[in-house]
């Protein structure tokens, strides 16, 4: 239609179902539910549309494909979309966690639920934008873009502090994307264009790179986050209700990394090999001071955000490896951990809808009232951990695998912290589900429903699949994360060449 | 044709402003007192009308009246946007006007008369023009500002910006006998031929005279004293005026002037522009967190984004001044949709200007929070807003232009600005309700409307105002 490919489709569907809710008048019971409804299977047709775009892509190509061109901006800006084996296996996560955001909403959402629907679908359209952009202009507007819903999902629908929490992320975020802005203006005019399939093949001068990569690494890090520009992270995370901390956790984190696979590494090669080891010492510092952190945590939400600190360090730290293990294994990582945390979120939420409190303290022998709420737990706080068997181990392995390669004490630091990890992650387990049930308040609470099954079934189940058979995952993104890595080595090599002699 | 001809034609426009404001003026008297609608509504025609001719008409640029007048294609994208401004602040102010009980008929005659000004401003290319253009405007707006003249406060409002204003035509006009002394003639292009590379101490210092004067229509730092106290004390439909128009015409007379005048010296003016550049956008961002009074908000704001303006035109190239006009195209929207707004927030007792009123809108009346808040993003320079496209295009101009420091120091300041605009979205969508509003006006409900939707469907085509902008600022050079 119009000439526009399944990508801008993706990016329009959201849209449109959200133009849909709007015009449902009315605050009765039968409206919501057909706003519910409305947004649930809106949902569902981005993901089966998602499911097809997939079908048609070709994981043995490095190319970019399905991709659309259009003018858009004058001057070499335009709407220009398309997807490789590094963008693809994010746009799958965030359609398919999507649903699972709005049934978790189902009804735990009492007040002004259509707009939080609405906010929710506006969100995904510039989720998906994110990934599938090949301008850095239009990524950039759909990377900041994200701001505005996220920032009405934690301030209205949010806990206790929630504007506090609001305004820290809303303007955190934005100060380093601001720079990063800046960045893309001197790319602009150094190279004349801001199509990415273009800058791919520009090379800045390697002054230029470094400015540049500090620029963008302002953003990405602050949006991954790395310590220790983390600290909106926990606020955000407590105080956003149980979908909004998902979408967190699994997606706009990943924007980070996605940024560093897309833009860091592949464009500024040499910044990026001068720069390594500073993005080492950042990551092993996240990886072991925020996993300590997490430990003394008396908020299980804050728990896991710090958690989540932890495991992107892991994902910082496989980039730039510039090995094919350690840049595989981020974006397993990344893909695992979006499943994962996004899991343990929607867990912590179910308890949080019963008892309304996220103090572990108010929590304990949960086993004895709730025995399937503890084995899915169980499963996601081990592939938290990174067991074996569950795809947190893949993506932990891998990146260890890669950085051992790259700088063996690296990795020695770094292992310590999968061990801190499964210290936190246990005893919390503990704390929350065994122990003798004293409290008298948990003494009527009810185990998962058929909605709570549901949802977190599939989750579970794809967690042990992919940390059985991660092959699927590893091959959609090998051809691209090859031809990234060579071109890399490439042109820094070509550097020390010229210098050496 | 005859050259006079050729010379109304080109200035046709202003024709039918000028021959619109005296038919109503005879209008008005004959009829007397009490006045019906028709004034105003004359008058928008009028203000339409011209925006029609210029929308419509011939392409063909010429410079007529001896040189004092030039009609280009930046002088019709500015002048579209200061007609635009006008009339729709005209038009939003019938009902506000009526309720006050200020319906005289001399209102939109004024209204006329300074856009008339603005116009020849826009259009003047020689020192007198420009003098002539910028009193016509100026003097008619001390009226309006004091309009309300039995309020103390829009009389103060009036005075004060009248005194100040005085003085800066004083500035304004001593620094042009100064480049008319060392220059020896009032023509741009004169100037810019006598002064060719290398310029005089006298010449710099006319230029930062005129510089000065000027800044003082655009209310940027350090001459921006009356801004706050005018915007707050005069009546809001005024106000949305001030915001809007005049300072479409001042900044494109200030393009025209430093691009047409003083190409050669790009370096001494330039650090005179990054200088309140930056002065304005960080005294609008920091001076506005502590306002509680919308009209005095919107004052900082207006401060603020003046800066951002001029960093377009700090670049002193062609992209520069492309990035100025769009600015000030998306500027005007989003000021329009904001007095809008203001003028919306309404109760039985009367017009309300705290922020707090506005407290839990998003409850009460859901579309009007929804556009104020699109309102608040853009202007704080959130994709996928328009706001955020302005800003694109005077930072890139900047940025090509080698002023890396000047982009930094705007974009760090662009967040502190965010601060105060999410806190009237906070103020919307998180906190409890307050009163509702009453007393529809849907003239301004429109504008708002109207705004609201631009500003969010921008992004969707942004090539328009692109071409458009492109092929004026190509007229400059």
């Amino acid at each position: 239609m119009f000439g526009f490919g399944i990508l801008s489709g993706l990016i329009v569907l959201p849209l449109v179902g959200a133009a849909f809710i709007l015009m449902l008048r009315g605050e009765d019971e039968a409206t919501l539910n057909n706003a519910r409804w409305a947004a649930l299977v809106t949902t569902i047709i981005v993901f089966a549309v998602s499911l097809v775009a997939w079908a048609r892509f070709d994981p043995a190509s490095a190319a970019f494909q399905l991709v659309e061109d259009r003018a858009w901006l004058s001057s070499g800006i335009r709407y220009k979309l398309g997807v490789d084996g590094m963008s693809m296996p994010f746009v799958l996560l965030t359609t398919f966690l999507m649903p699972f955001c709005i049934v978790a909403s189902w009804r735990s959402i009492e007040t002004r639920l259509k707009e939080y629907l609405v906010a929710f679908l506006v969100l995904e359209t510039l989720m998906i934008g994110v990934f599938v952009a090949l301008d850095l202009v239009l990524f950039y507007v759909f990377f900041e873009g994200g701001l505005i819903p996220m920032f009405l999902i934690i301030g209205v629908w949010g806990g206790k502090r929630r504007i506090y929490a609001s305004f820290k992320f809303f303007l955190y975020t934005l100060l380093g994307s601001l720079l990063m802005l800046v960045a893309i203006m001197a790319m602009y005019w150094q190279a004349g264009t801001t199509d990415i399939t273009a800058l791919l093949g520009h090379k800045f001068p390697a002054d230029m790179q470094k400015w540049l990569w500090l620029a963008f690494f302002a953003s990405f890090a602050v949006k991954m986050p790395m310590w220790p520009v983390h600290t909106w992270l926990p606020d955000a995370h407590v105080e956003a209700p149980t979908a909004g901390s998902v979408i967190l956790a699994a997606i706009l984190l990943k924007m980070g990394g996605y940024g560093f696979i897309r833009f860091s590494l592949p464009m500024f090669p040499d910044a990026s090999a001068y720069f390594a080891p500073l993005v080492f010492a950042l990551s092993i510092v996240a990886i072991i001071y925020t996993s300590l952190v997490a430990m003394v945590q008396e908020d299980i939400k804050k728990l896991i955000a710090y958690s989540s600190v932890a495991h992107m360090g892991f994902v910082t730290m496989g980039l730039f490896t510039m090995t094919p293990q350690g840049v595989q294994g981020a974006i397993f990582q990344m893909v695992s951990h979006g499943l994962v945390s996004g899991a343990l979120f929607l867990c912590v939420g179910v308890i949080y809808d019963r008892m309304h409190t996220r103090e572990i303290a108010a929590y304990g022998g949960l086993v004895h009232r709730m025995p399937l709420y503890a084995t899915v737990f169980m499963v996601f706080t081990m592939a938290n951990v990174g067991l074996p068997g569950t795809s947190g181990f893949v993506g932990e392995f891998l990146t260890l695998v890669g950085s051992f390669k790259a700088n063996s004490w690296v990795a020695l630091f770094a292992t310590t912290g999968v061990i801190l990890s499964a210290a936190y992650a246990l005893y919390v387990y503990r704390r929350v589900i065994f122990g003798v049930l004293d409290k008298p308040a948990l003494a009527k609470i009810e185990d998962l429903d058929a909605r709570e099954v549901a949802l977190l079934v599939p989750l579970m189940l794809l967690v042990i699949y992919y940390g059985v058979h991660p092959q699927p995952i590893l091959d959609a993104c090998a051809a691209s994360v090859d031809h990234l890595l060579k071109t890399a080595a490439a042109a820094v090599s070509t550097k020390t060449a010229l210098i050496a002699p | 044709m005859t050259s006079l001809s050729v010379a109304l034609h080109h200035s046709l426009p202003e024709l039918i402003l000028a021959i619109g404001a005296l038919g109503i003026t005879l209008y008005g008297a004959l009829r007397g007192r009490p006045t019906d609608g028709l004034a105003t509504e004359l008058a928008i025609a009028c203000l339409g009308l011209a925006g029609l001719v210029i929308l419509l008409g011939s392409n063909v640029d010429g410079v007529v009246f001896a040189g004092a007048f030039v009609n280009d294609a930046f002088g019709r994208f500015m002048k579209l946007l200061a007609l635009i401004g006008s009339l729709a602040t005209l038009t939003m102010s019938q009902n506000y006007l009526r309720r006050e009980g200020m319906d005289k008929f001399e209102f939109p005659i004024l209204i006329l008369l300074s856009t008339l000004g603005m116009m020849m401003l826009i259009s003047a290319n020689d020192l007198i023009a420009l003098y002539v253009g910028l009193e016509l405007m100026s003097l008619a707006l001390y009226v309006v500002a004091a309009f309300h003249r039995d309020n103390a406060r829009a009389t103060e409002a009036g005075l004060k910006y009248f005194v100040l204003g005085a003085l800066s035509s004083g500035m304004l006009l001593y620094g042009s006998s100064l480049l008319y002394g060392f220059a020896g003639t009032v023509s741009f292009k004169g100037i810019a031929a006598a002064i060719h590379g290398h310029a005089s101490i006298g010449v710099v210092f006319g230029l930062a005279f005129v510089l000065a004067g000027v800044a003082f229509k655009i209310s940027a730092v350090p001459f921006h004293m009356w801004t706050p106290d005018v915007y707050e004390g005069a009546p809001t439909p005024v106000t949305a005026f001030f915001a809007s128009a005049p300072k479409m015409a001042a900044m494109a007379l200030l393009a025209r002037v430093v691009m047409t005048a003083f190409p050669g010296i790009v370096a001494e003016w330039r650090q005179i522009i990054v200088f309140i550049s930056i002065a304005s956008m960080a005294l609008g961002g920091f001076a506005a967190i502590g306002q509680r009074n919308i009209k005095r908000l919107m004052a900082y704001s207006s401060i603020g984004h003046m800066g951002f303006a001029l960093v377009g035109l700090a670049a002193g190239s062609q992209a520069g001044v492309k990035g100025v006009a769009i600015y000030m195209a998306i500027y005007l929207v989003m000021t329009l949709g904001t007095f809008a707004a203001i003028l919306l927030m309404r109760r039985e007792a009367g017009q309300v200007e705290d922020i707090y009123e506005l407290a839990g809108l998003a409850r009460r009346d859901r579309g009007m929070a929804f556009l104020v808040a699109m309102l608040m993003f853009s202007l704080a320079g959130i994709p996928p807003l328009a706001g955020f496209f302005a800003k694109w295009y005077v930072f890139a101009a900047a940025v090509e232009a080698g002023l890396y420091g000047l982009a930094v120091i705007g974009v760090l300041l662009s967040v502190v600005s965010a601060f105060y605009y999410l806190r009237i979205v906070k103020i919307m969508y998180f906190d409890e309700p307050a009163e509702a509003f009453a007393g529809r006006s849907p003239a301004a409900a429109w504008v708002l409307l109207a705004s609201g939707l631009l500003i969010v469907l921008f992004t969707v085509a942004p090539g328009l105002l692109d071409s458009a902008a492109t092929a004026a600022a190509k007229s400059l050079f």
